[in-house]
């Protein structure tokens, strides 16, 4: 279902998270956009994510989509970065019974997908706890 | 703006249908729906459909759907907000209605999801959430409203088994619906022990795939009266949006879009949760009902899970919540689940709903949404 121009122009946040900063109100967005939600303004400063934060809420996808069903069981968490900014991605590295919300974690480069349907090897970030 | 009146409704049973297409369940249901209210025509027409592209090859819904009925030159129009659809289609249809725009308008939803197999309706039912920023990292839909679950319980205590008697208490309400689609009982015991899907989430959690479509006929109330027969006004319709992802919003508790729509639906209406006398809500999850009673004013935050568990929200209860069975039983055809409830809205106030009539039934309210909230729609509706 991923072409590879869509997969390519999603690369500078899924590899090097590159996110916007609004100048006006310094709200943070990620991915990057025209308009900023919270003053309307339009103009940006590029910023780059936070790559530690903390555990919002999470769940354990038993019954996988397609892409993903050689790992199920496998974590997926909402994290609050240290800079503000709320992402989804999985939690890796740890049994997923043993997650809580709070659980600090760290943002990692990780293959996400095992092969997009159109043969591209899917690349991103996933999270990793801190000990 | 005009008052507006439903004026007939129909809809058939539903299931997993696999003798009859789209083009056949979408037309019973909307015959039914102008034979039930008396006219020979209708001036203008809506359809409700999420996906009819991934589910069945199949888009350009308005005209074809407008030839089946032979009703070939009318405008039809095709109305999508993912789950929501179905509720913003009759908001269309009320609009042009009250605008004056058109006098007979038939307001519809359809969707026919077991064409394709589990693994592609799924994806399909994913298009709603964003899909580079959430779908990508492996997330599915019961896996959205599983983490909205977790969030919730640990901030306000809500435990597994609160969320199992939603399902408990919606299927028993389900059984008394003969076009259910699942109509047997359930006990909160056995929601608990059914396969897991997304933790906390269990497959008795969920909502199921079904074929369905679902038809109403609104008309100016002036018309209305002159025709005879009852009168079902239309006393609010509102809608509002919040973000598409999950991640985005301030409160992963909190349905905004949901509380939103109904702060402008109970202004209109000029009446508060307390001028309820039940709701058809969008239980496509049992901790989506849970939460949508908290938007809705009908409970404090966080106490949405005392709803099914103190038996408030059951037939006989404070504010029966979802007498039709709900998504959970009744099925969840998408596109046309908005319609559904508008239906059963109509029929409760009529009084003919038989075993699951609830008593003296004056005011309803729908509230229909798509995606983990992004778009939600809510109608109230009284006898006039």
């Amino acid at each position: 279902m991923i072409g590879s121009a869509r997969y390519w122009r999603e690369i500078p946040q899924r590899y090097r998270y590159e996110a916007s900063k609004c100048t006006s109100c310094g709200k943070v967005f990620f991915p990057p956009r025209l308009v900023c939600s919270k003053c309307q303004g339009r103009e940006f400063a590029q910023t780059v994510l936070a790559k530690t934060g903390t555990v919002e809420t999470f769940t354990v996808i038993r019954v996988a989509p397609s892409g993903f069903g050689d790992e199920a069981p496998y974590a997926v968490g909402i994290v609050k970065l240290d800079d503000g900014v709320k992402i989804t991605a999985q939690i890796v590295d740890c049994e997923p019974e043993e997650l809580e919300v709070g659980t600090p974690v760290r943002l990692e480069f990780r293959r996400v997908q095992q092969d997009g349907e159109s043969g591209v090897l899917c690349y991103g970030y996933k999270f990793v706890p801190r000990v | 703006m005009r008052d507006v009146a439903v004026i007939g409704v129909g809809m058939n049973r539903w299931g997993e249908l696999w003798e009859k297409s789209h083009r056949t369940i979408w037309t019973e249901a909307a015959l039914e729906a102008i034979d039930d209210s008396g006219v020979d025509h209708v001036d203008a027409m809506y359809v409700g459909c999420m996906s009819g592209g991934l589910f069945m090859g199949q888009e350009h819904l308005g005209p074809l759907l407008a030839e089946q009925l032979g009703m070939g030159p009318i405008p039809a129009t095709r109305v999508e907000s993912a789950c929501a659809s179905g509720g913003l289609a009759f908001r269309q249809a009320y609009l042009a209605v009250a605008s004056g725009a058109h006098d007979i308008v038939l307001a519809t939803g359809l969707e026919k999801m077991t064409d394709v197999d589990g693994g592609a309706a799924t994806y399909a039912l994913s298009t709603a959430a964003d899909q580079e920023y959430e779908c990508y990292h492996g997330i599915t839909f019961p896996g959205l409203y599983a983490m909205m679950a977790t969030a919730h319980m640990h901030r306000y205590g809500t435990t597994r088994e609160e969320l199992a008697e939603v399902a408990a208490k919606n299927h028993a309400h389900g059984s008394l619906n003969p076009l259910a689609q699942f109509p047997m009982k359930v006990t909160a015991k056995q929601v608990m022990e059914s396969v897991k899907v997304a933790d906390p989430l269990r497959i008795l959690d969920c909502s199921p795939i079904t074929d369905g479509a679902a038809a109403v006929v609104v008309v100016p109330l002036d018309m209305a009266k002159k025709m005879g027969g009852p009168l079902v006004r239309v006393a609010a319709s509102a809608t509002a949006t919040d973000t598409i992802a999950l991640h985005d919003r301030e409160d992963l508790c909190w349905i905004g879009s949901t509380a939103r729509a109904a702060e402008e639906a109970y202004r209109q209406a000029g009446c508060g949760p307390d001028g309820l006398s039940f709701c058809e809500v969008h239980d496509c999850f049992t901790i989506a009902e849970v939460m949508v009673i908290e938007a809705l004013g009908l409970f404090d935050r966080g106490q949405g899970g005392k709803g099914a568990a103190s038996g408030a929200t059951a037939l006989g209860g404070r504010i029966p919540i979802n007498p039709s069975g709900g998504l959970k039983s009744k099925g969840h055809p998408v596109g046309a689940t908005g319609i559904a409830q508008i239906r059963e809205t109509v029929m409760q106030l009529r009084g003919d709903c038989g075993d699951r009539q609830v008593k003296n039934a004056h005011r309803g309210l729908t509230q229909n949404m798509g995606g983990t909230g992004a778009s939600s729609v809510v109608h109230i509706l009284e006898r006039a």
